[in-house]
């Protein structure tokens, strides 16, 4: 059976995820002990609320450098919502602060007036349409048995802006803005949009990442 | 109409008493017609976007039963759903997030003590904030804030407690029309648009939902982000899935499971 590691650093969510794997058939460790991250197979950055919180755990427990080692392994990673966000420069979300630099570029918050001047909702809630990079289409794994497009659930803020665009691996439209629903750099994933409240879809996607270097 | 691919939602309620669903239930093909978790999982199935439910155990051990059933609910959906009912402190919202909730709601107590929805947002985010507002309306035809359920009028107007809701940090309003709750005559699409084009967050319209016309009239003329029904899911009169067929070929952005 494939053990998937996430990493439990008190920022919410943990149990849906670890519970979301285990449905499709993976054992999970919750953890955030370095030497059990440095030796796992997959590993999961979930994660929702406030960046600045959010990296204020993870340094508490000096996890930045245990996950850049992890990643630097070329062992499958997932970061989710906030966890994929924390894997860029920095953000604006409440004051600038620094993310794990993994991935180039910046988090910003989603606009909340359109072009034309009229509102746009934030929080982004709800299932949008996650449309995949024409680079990618057909050809990425994690999105194996899936089309082109599909819904997903989102619930976020902020958006993640990679500055190189070949890491962009899926985005989606709210209302005329570009929210990057999916990144990818080698074996290190992202993902805004929340698979383990996506129905069947986000199910897929945890078997695909489950399924990587096995 | 502008560009928009995120999809109207449909969520069905169930309320909760002793971790069981109470309300006249005629479902088919359910093995146990008062389980919450098996009567959700079937609501997914049919394309529900979210299930909220709503304890309204009275006695003393509400907490610890509620805990036990959110818990088999996380284990088994595998889509969002919101926990309300009887939500009194911080305490409260952290064990429901902890047991697998992804958002609680507020209501009495909201108004009660305004800062509990500000302790929420600053906690945990205000994506896991619903705030639940009860509207009736007046000899005026003004929308006033009910507590209790249904049994104190604050004299508050909703949309002015609503406004006030969402600085304080509600991510999403759950308005439900008393006129209209169990009434099954449509929504109060005047209410639900007031609320639904000035706000700046997502707002839930509930009440009086009769059939898929009442939900292409809230999401089409009244702008709605979501829609909330329980009888007319419950009885085995609608699917969620006939009704978003209806909503997609009038035009209305929706998952189609």
């Amino acid at each position: 059976m494939s053990k998937i590691t996430i990493i439990d650093y008190g920022m919410g969510n943990v149990f849906s995820v670890a519970r979301a794997f285990e449905h499709c058939g993976a054992e999970t460790l919750l953890t955030d002990k370095p030497n059990e991250i440095l030796s796992a197979s997959h590993l999961v950055l979930p994660g929702v609320g406030a960046f600045a919180d959010g990296m204020k755990e993870l340094n508490k427990r000096s996890l930045p450098a245990v996950i850049k080692e992890f990643v630097s392994s070329n062992k499958p990673f997932i970061g989710i919502c906030l966890g994929m966000q924390m894997l860029f420069d920095n953000t604006e979300e409440f004051g600038i602060h620094e993310g794990l630099g993994i991935i180039q570029g910046c988090v910003i918050a989603i606009p909340s007036k359109k072009i034309d001047g009229n509102l746009r909702k934030v929080p982004h809630i709800g299932w949008n349409k996650v449309v995949v990079d024409s680079n990618f289409q057909g050809k990425e794994p994690i999105f194996n048995s899936l089309d082109d497009s599909f819904y997903s659930y989102f619930v976020h803020s902020f958006t993640a802006i990679p500055s190189n665009p070949k890491n962009l691996l899926a985005n989606c439209d709210y209302q005329g803005f570009s929210v990057t629903a999916a990144v990818k750099q080698n074996n290190v994933y992202g993902c805004q949009f929340h698979p383990e409240k996506s129905g069947e879809t986000g199910l897929s996607i945890i078997r695909n990442f489950i399924a990587l270097n096995s | 109409m502008s560009q928009n691919n995120l999809c109207k939602r449909i969520i069905p309620c169930l309320d909760v008493a002793n971790g069981r669903t109470v309300k006249g239930v005629n479902f088919q093909g359910l093995r146990d017609m008062g389980d919450p978790i098996e009567l959700a999982k079937a609501y997914e199935n049919q394309g529900a976007d979210e299930i909220v439910f709503l304890d309204i155990t009275a006695s003393h051990e509400k907490r610890s039963t509620m805990l036990l059933w959110v818990e088999r609910v996380a284990r088994n959906l595998s889509i969002p759903f919101t926990v309300g009912g009887g939500v009194n402190t911080i305490d409260d919202v952290q064990a429901l997030l902890q047991a697998g909730a992804d958002k609680v709601s507020v209501n009495t107590q909201a108004v009660k003590n305004p800062e509990l929805i500000t302790d929420i947002k600053t906690k945990f985010g205000s994506q896991c904030c619903v705030v639940a507002i009860d509207a009736k309306r007046n000899s005026k035809g003004i929308a006033l804030v009910l507590i209790k359920g249904g049994r104190e009028n604050t004299g508050m107007v909703a949309f002015d407690w609503a406004k006030k809701c969402v600085e304080l940090g509600a991510g999403e309003i759950l308005l439900t029309s008393w006129d209209k709750d169990g009434t099954q005559s449509g929504f109060d699409l005047e209410l639900v648009k007031e609320f639904a084009s000035n706000l700046p967050v997502p707002v839930i319209a509930s009440g009086g939902a009769k059939n898929s016309e009442s939900f292409v009239d809230v999401f089409k003329e009244a702008n709605a982000d979501a829609a909330l029904a329980a009888t007319i899911f419950h009885d085995g009169s609608h699917t969620v899935g006939a009704i978003k067929n209806i909503l997609n070929q009038e035009g209305v952005q929706v998952r189609i499971c």
